[in-house]
């Protein structure tokens, strides 16, 4: 069986696509964050050093997970578009810009809530901290460049060309643990390595994770139906939706 | 092109004051802010000198492509059979020398004023040297992005500034790992390797973005 995988690549027949996915996604998200926050507060077990206060590492580290992998698959998406001058692929950067940046707050707000009680101090200017916040300021820029430019076409291009200088920052972040170790603990999960953490633990983060995943692609599609409509408003496609289905999106 | 743009800078040399005096005025106002004790302003020398070198190079960011752009000479060097590349590092050097180099050269004069002690001082000049060149090149990127969008000034600080970090790091670094005592080289090699990965990249990625911006 051969698909064509050019077919979803238009809006017009995205679109559709899209709305059907949309629940399904965010029916497995809702699941998997039960599921995992189950698992965080109920059955993992209780941390002999730092209490019950370790448990925002649930929703800490795949936050944090999560804003790097949205601004490297952004990225990739925007170099998607501008090398095979694709419009979708530009509009699914420009989708998925605020969930990361959403993320990447989310990653520092809750661990600051967590480096109070742990290290005494609502902020530290340690490597990973301040890459984290260098990440939040590359998605602000990158959502800044593209609202100020009023030309879409134009804004995508350089919104994509912005993406792919920042994804420099992202290994940065990364490696920084071991560039700069200094106060935050090395990462718990290592490739090859087994890991350093009760296996109930480690499976509500990933659970966490997941959910995470599913959540950004459902609302990153929810998003890009709505840039979409917006781009693509004199398109013949979208005059006859709005005429089949005048009650609005769905 | 790199002589007519410098001397184009030559002619109006009121831009390279601009630039000049501002890196004089925010690092003179620490210490009118925090107060004049030397032991304080010798460990907070670093940081400010580079801060304030930093927000001097962005400063005068926005004129690297705008007049060009606003006469129409910079449609012909898109079209040149020159790679544009290489025109934009020509430009981007001129700009280094206009705006970086003075800064470099005047912050030793400064950094006497914090009290930093003479191998600090070397250190500090060898930083700038080394480091600056990176923030006209990555700076040029986010020039040329921004060229004819409204409210470019700040748009670029918000683009740029980021990316200026790591070379920030490691130039604060240097100087204050001299001034305790430590050697410098390591952070000083780092610099060294910023600016030569972004003189690879940055040249290109703004040939690009000119592209972009004018079509």
């Amino acid at each position: 069986m051969k698909i064509n995988w050019f077919k979803y690549s238009s809006p017009q027949t995205f679109y559709p696509l899209a709305g059907k996915m949309i629940p399904w996604f965010a029916l497995l998200a809702a699941g998997f964050m039960v599921a995992g926050l189950y698992i965080s507060f109920a059955i993992a077990p209780t941390d002999f050093q730092q209490g019950e206060a370790y448990r925002i590492i649930f929703v800490h580290v795949p936050a944090a997970w999560m804003s790097m992998v949205i601004y490297v698959v952004m990225a990739a998406w925007a170099g998607l578009g501008l090398a095979l001058n694709a419009r979708l692929s530009a509009m699914m950067a420009q989708a998925l810009a605020p969930t990361g940046a959403i993320f990447t707050l989310l990653a520092l707000v809750t661990g600051s809530l967590w480096g109070k009680p742990m290290w005494g101090a609502w902020w530290v200017w340690d490597a990973r901290l301040t890459s984290e916040l260098i990440l939040l300021f590359l998605y602000l820029g990158f959502m800044a460049l593209q609202s100020s430019i009023d030309d879409p076409r134009r804004a995508d291009r350089a919104g994509a060309l912005l993406a792919l200088v920042g994804v420099v920052n992202v290994p940065i972040i990364y490696f920084s643990v071991k560039w700069w170790n200094t106060l935050h603990q090395g990462s718990s999960i290592n490739m090859g390595a087994a890991p350093k953490m009760a296996a109930t633990m480690l499976l509500g983060m990933l659970l966490m994770a997941l959910a995470f995943w599913m959540y950004t692609i459902a609302v990153a599609l929810m998003r890009v139906r709505c840039i979409m409509l917006e781009r693509e408003r004199t398109a013949d496609w979208v005059k006859e939706l709005s005429v089949k289905e005048p009650s609005g999106v769905r | 092109m790199l002589r007519r743009d410098l001397l184009l800078a030559l002619r109006r040399r009121s831009d390279v004051a601009t630039t000049l005096f501002f890196f004089l005025i925010v690092s003179s106002l620490f210490p009118l802010g925090i107060g004049p004790e030397a032991a304080v302003l010798s460990s907070i020398a670093p940081g400010v000198l580079w801060v304030a070198a930093l927000l001097a190079g962005m400063i005068s960011l926005s004129r690297l492509f705008a007049a060009d752009f606003a006469d129409g000479s910079l449609e012909q060097m898109l079209l040149a059979p020159q790679p544009l590349a290489l025109l934009v590092l020509a430009k981007i050097l001129a700009h280094w020398i206009v705006c970086g180099l003075p800064v470099v050269l005047l912050a030793p004069l400064i950094g006497l004023q914090y009290a930093l002690p003479n191998d600090a001082l070397l250190v500090l000049v060898l930083s700038l040297l080394l480091g600056t060149p990176a923030l006209s090149l990555i700076g040029a990127i986010g020039a040329a992005l921004t060229l004819g969008v409204r409210g470019s000034g700040l748009l670029v600080a918000l683009l740029v500034l980021p990316l200026y970090i790591p070379v920030l790091i490691f130039g604060a670094g240097a100087v204050a790992a001299s001034q305790h005592g430590m050697s410098a080289q390591a952070h000083l090699s780092l610099l060294a390797a910023c600016s030569l990965l972004s003189l690879v990249l940055a040249p290109l990625a703004t040939a690009a973005a000119l592209r972009i911006s004018v079509e």
